[in-house]
Formats: C-alpha cells, sequence, structure tokens
C-alpha cells in the first residue's frame, strides 16, 4: 500500500441534498452536506431525532438515493456505478442497526455466514471466518443459537461480526447501542473500538447520546435541521461548541433540547 | 348399507380426493408461490418496486378469484378437455382447481412475504444482496413458518374445492357425498363421506399449524 492511497478519505460527500416527499409536501432531510473521513477513524454524527443523521447514513451506502451530490466512496463516486458494481461497493462497507435486523430463521453462524455467501466465498473459508468472527466478538459457545435465544447485546454482537465479515473498508453504525443498556452500550462501544483499532476498519456511528461519541470518537459533526452545523475533533467540539445546537447538545443541556424536541413532535 | 361394496367405494374415493388435493396443491404451489413473489416484491415498498406490474397481476389474481369455482369449472371445461382429455373424474377437477387456487395461494404467499421485517431486508441489501438473492435467502427462508400456516390454509381450501366439483362430474369424498345423499337419498353414506373430508381437513390443518410451530427458530 503506498501512503498516497492512504492519505485520501475512505468517504467523501459533496454538497449531498435528499428531500422526501409526504403527502403533506416536500420534507428536506439533508441539506448541502459536505463531509470527509478519513481511514481508520473513528467518526461520530450526532443529532436529535428527525435530523437527518439516519437518512445521510444510509445516503452512505446508496440505501438511499440522494437528490443531488455526490457519494465518494474509496475514490470511486457511488452513484455514477451500475446497480451491480454498487452492491459490490456495498459488500465493502458493513452496517449495523437499533434494532440489530438479524435473519430470525437463521442460527448465529449462519447469520455471520449470510455475506460471505452473497459473495461467494468458499465454505470450508466462510465457516472458518465466521468462526474466527465469532471468537472475536465473544460468542464462539452461541453459534448454533438462534437469535431469539440471545440478549440485545449479543445480538449486537452478532451483527457486528456479520458486518465485518466481507472484509469492509467501513463499517457504518446506525444508533447500534440505541436499544442496549448503559452497561452493555459501554461493552459494544470498546468493541467497535477494537475492531477499528485491530483491523484498520473506518467505523462511523450515528448517534444522539454524547457519552458515545465521548467514549469512542476521533472526530464528530453536529447534524441539525438537515445540515451539518459544525465538525471538529472531539476534543476541539466539545471544549468549545460553535453551534448552538453543539452546546445545548455538549453544555449539559440535554434535557433541555430533550423537552424542546417533545413540545417540537407535539406542536 | 355399509357392507364391503361401500368399503371399497369409499377406499378409493378418498384415493382420488387425495390424488386431486395434492396435485392441484403442487401446481397451485409452483404457479402461486412465484406469483406471491412477484406480488410482495413489486408493490410500492417492496424490494423492486413496479407499480405498472403489480397492479396488472393484482387485477388478474382478483379477477380469477372472483369467479365461483363451480362456474370455473364450467368455463374452464375446454381447457381441461384439452388438457386432461376428459370432463370426467378426478383428473377433470385438477385444471379448474389450479385456476381457483393458484391466485389464492399467490395471495396467502403475498401476505406472509409483506410480514418480514422491513430491517432484515434493509440489512441483506447493506450487505450487497441483489434482488434474487434477498428473495432466495431472506424473504422466503425468513417467512417459512408463515408460508407453512397458510399452506395449511390454502390446502383445505383446496380439499373443500375438491369436494364442490363432486356435484359437476368430478370424483372423489365430495362425489359420494352428493351421489349417494342428495341423488339415492342414502343419508348414512353422505354423513360418511362428510365426516371423512372433516377429518382430512383437521388432519391437514393440524399438520401445517404443527409443522410452523416446530421449523419456527423464534421463540421457542
Amino acid at each position: 500500500m503506498n501512503t498516497d492511497k492512504d492519505s485520501r478519505p475512505i468517504i467523501e460527500l459533496r454538497e449531498l441534498s435528499k428531500e422526501f416527499k409526504t403527502s403533506s409536501g416536500p420534507v428536506k432531510a439533508l441539506e448541502d452536506i459536505n463531509l470527509s473521513i478519513s481511514r481508520s477513524e473513528i467518526f461520530g454524527i450526532i443529532g436529535l431525532s428527525g435530523a437527518g443523521k439516519s437518512t445521510l447514513v444510509r445516503c452512505m451506502n446508496l440505501l438511499e438515493t440522494p437528490d443531488s451530490g455526490k457519494v465518494v466512496f474509496d475514490g470511486k463516486e457511488l452513484s455514477s456505478l451500475k446497480a451491480r458494481e454498487q452492491r459490490l461497493a456495498r459488500q465493502s462497507m458493513g452496517m449495523i442497526f437499533q434494532q440489530f435486523n438479524l435473519l430470525e430463521q437463521r442460527n448465529v453462524i449462519r447469520n455471520v455466514l449470510f455475506p460471505l455467501e452473497l459473495a461467494k466465498v468458499p465454505k470450508k473459508e466462510a465457516y472458518s471466518r465466521a468462526e474466527r468472527l465469532l471468537e472475536l466478538v465473544g460468542l464462539s459457545e452461541k453459534a448454533k443459537a438462534y437469535p431469539s435465544q440471545l440478549s440485545g447485546g449479543q445480538k449486537q454482537r452478532v451483527a457486528i461480526a456479520r458486518a465485518i465479515a466481507a472484509e469492509p473498508k467501513l463499517l457504518l453504525c446506525d444508533e447500534a447501542t440505541s436499544a442496549l443498556d448503559p452497561d452493555t452500550t459501554k461493552s459494544i462501544l470498546a468493541l467497535l473500538k477494537r475492531i477499528n483499532r485491530e483491523l484498520g476498519i473506518t467505523v462511523i456511528i450515528i448517534t444522539h447520546e454524547m457519552r458515545v461519541i465521548e467514549a469512542v470518537c476521533d472526530r464528530v459533526a453536529v447534524i441539525h435541521n438537515s445540515r451539518i452545523v459544525e465538525s471538529g475533533s472531539v476534543r476541539e467540539v466539545f471544549s468549545d461548541p460553535k453551534s448552538d445546537i453543539g452546546r445545548r447538545l455538549i453544555g449539559g443541556a440535554y434535557m433541555e433540547v430533550l423537552s424542546q424536541e417533545v413540545r417540537f413532535t407535539n406542536a | 348399507m355399509l357392507n364391503s361394496e361401500f368399503i371399497e367405494l369409499f377406499r378409493t374415493e378418498i384415493g382420488s380426493t387425495v390424488y386431486m388435493v395434492l396435485l392441484s396443491s403442487l401446481i397451485s404451489y409452483l404457479i402461486g408461490l412465484p406469483l406471491g413473489v412477484i406480488l410482495a416484491v413489486t408493490d410500492e415498498g417492496g424490494i423492486c418496486p413496479l407499480p405498472f406490474v403489480n397492479k396488472c397481476l393484482g387485477l388478474v389474481t382478483n379477477l380469477l378469484r372472483s369467479v365461483p369455482f363451480l362456474i370455473m369449472i364450467v368455463i374452464a371445461l375446454p381447457l381441461t378437455r384439452l388438457t386432461v382429455g376428459t370432463t370426467l373424474g378426478a383428473k377433470a377437477v385438477i385444471p379448474p382447481l389450479v385456476i381457483s387456487a393458484a391466485p389464492y395461494v399467490a395471495r396467502m404467499a403475498e401476505s406472509s412475504f409483506k410480514e418480514v421485517d422491513k430491517g432484515v431486508i434493509e440489512a441483506a441489501k447493506s450487505m450487497g444482496a441483489s434482488t434474487l438473492q434477498i428473495i432466495l435467502k431472506a424473504l422466503i427462508p425468513e417467512s417459512k413458518p408463515s408460508l407453512l400456516v397458510g399452506a395449511a390454509i390454502s390446502v383445505t381450501t383446496i380439499l373443500g374445492y375438491s369436494a364442490m366439483a363432486g356435484s359437476l362430474g368430478g370424483g372423489g369424498l365430495g362425489a359420494i357425498a352428493i351421489n349417494y345423499g342428495y341423488y339415492r337419498r342414502e343419508p348414512v353414506i353422505m354423513w360418511g363421506a362428510v365426516i371423512l373430508l372433516m377429518l382430512l381437513v383437521q388432519l391437514i390443518q393440524e399438520l401445517g399449524l404443527k409443522l410452523a410451530k416446530c421449523t419456527d427458530k423464534r421463540i421457542n
């Protein structure tokens, strides 16, 4: 690998916009989003619910198609690729979800095997890789269990093993700890950090929780009303938030933000 | 009345009922299952939305389902003669039965596919699965328990249709009930046939539900 290649961002969003058509007219979900995420960093995107962060992460792997702007992943502009090539690009991006989204009729190891079947990895190799991954996430003894027999934290570990099975360069985490209790959240975050350090996978974490950003992220972007209002290293943003929403999110005024949100949604 | 002649009659007619039901169920599923997949995936919000295809197929399945089965037997007569070479007996019931049951099976399957968690489909997409891979590796396996419950309902419905066909030249237990109960006024024979039909429905329904339950990997 040459250093020239590695200094390029793993994923870059340029002037990205997205609108949803609803029965009450179009709703802006993303407006003029510019983001550049470096290789091997843990990048956090924080915002209140409805800020557009889930849409943002879904645009990164084109689960949502942006209306305008570019998504450049590993040097390739995704929207210019054919459907087949887009699918291949997605195999280089893992994703985990708030609701885990495991296949309920497959046992743990077969869930981890799923992306390897899609990538047509030979059975033997796939199996030994899946076993190694289950060891990495600490669930070797649950290989034959079904998702319904696992706790939330265990399910998310399986989802992580599955998401990184095809050896992606990027792991997208969409509110991955929001359905978990604080202790489990901590252990999942520690696992994400370990995957980032040991496997060199870039991790993008979408969350509404400050403590998640604080615990693992190198850099953070704050999204509010469909726009990125500020971004920088976690230390910078935390010690001197520039935006109003950033100050409110960080300045311990989280409850105030929450209550405003409640008022907003009730209105 | 229940001499060996009747026992023999029941034996052959149970055989032809089972033959009609199994063969038409099989063909109905061969047609209905793929149709159900297409109806589910082409729907708005499906994996591969194609509103025009969805509307057309939806219309055809609805039209076929709205023809009463006895009328379908009559309408299908030319086709029946063409495909099985006769319009009498158990064999002749199969073409109209399939035409009536396949759209029904398709709608049952469609509703099973739509029960699959959208998040799971999204996860498969995020891993780079193609539409066909999502269908074969996620949609169908994840909806298996629900498909089996649907199958129990569909097959019992097909059994009911096959009995109805007895009044228009079809064979099987329905034919016994009509011929002996209605035309010859022998209620014991009629009730015998009806009770056998009831038992068959029970058997199929229980078997389907049990199979669905013990193959379902959720909550157990």
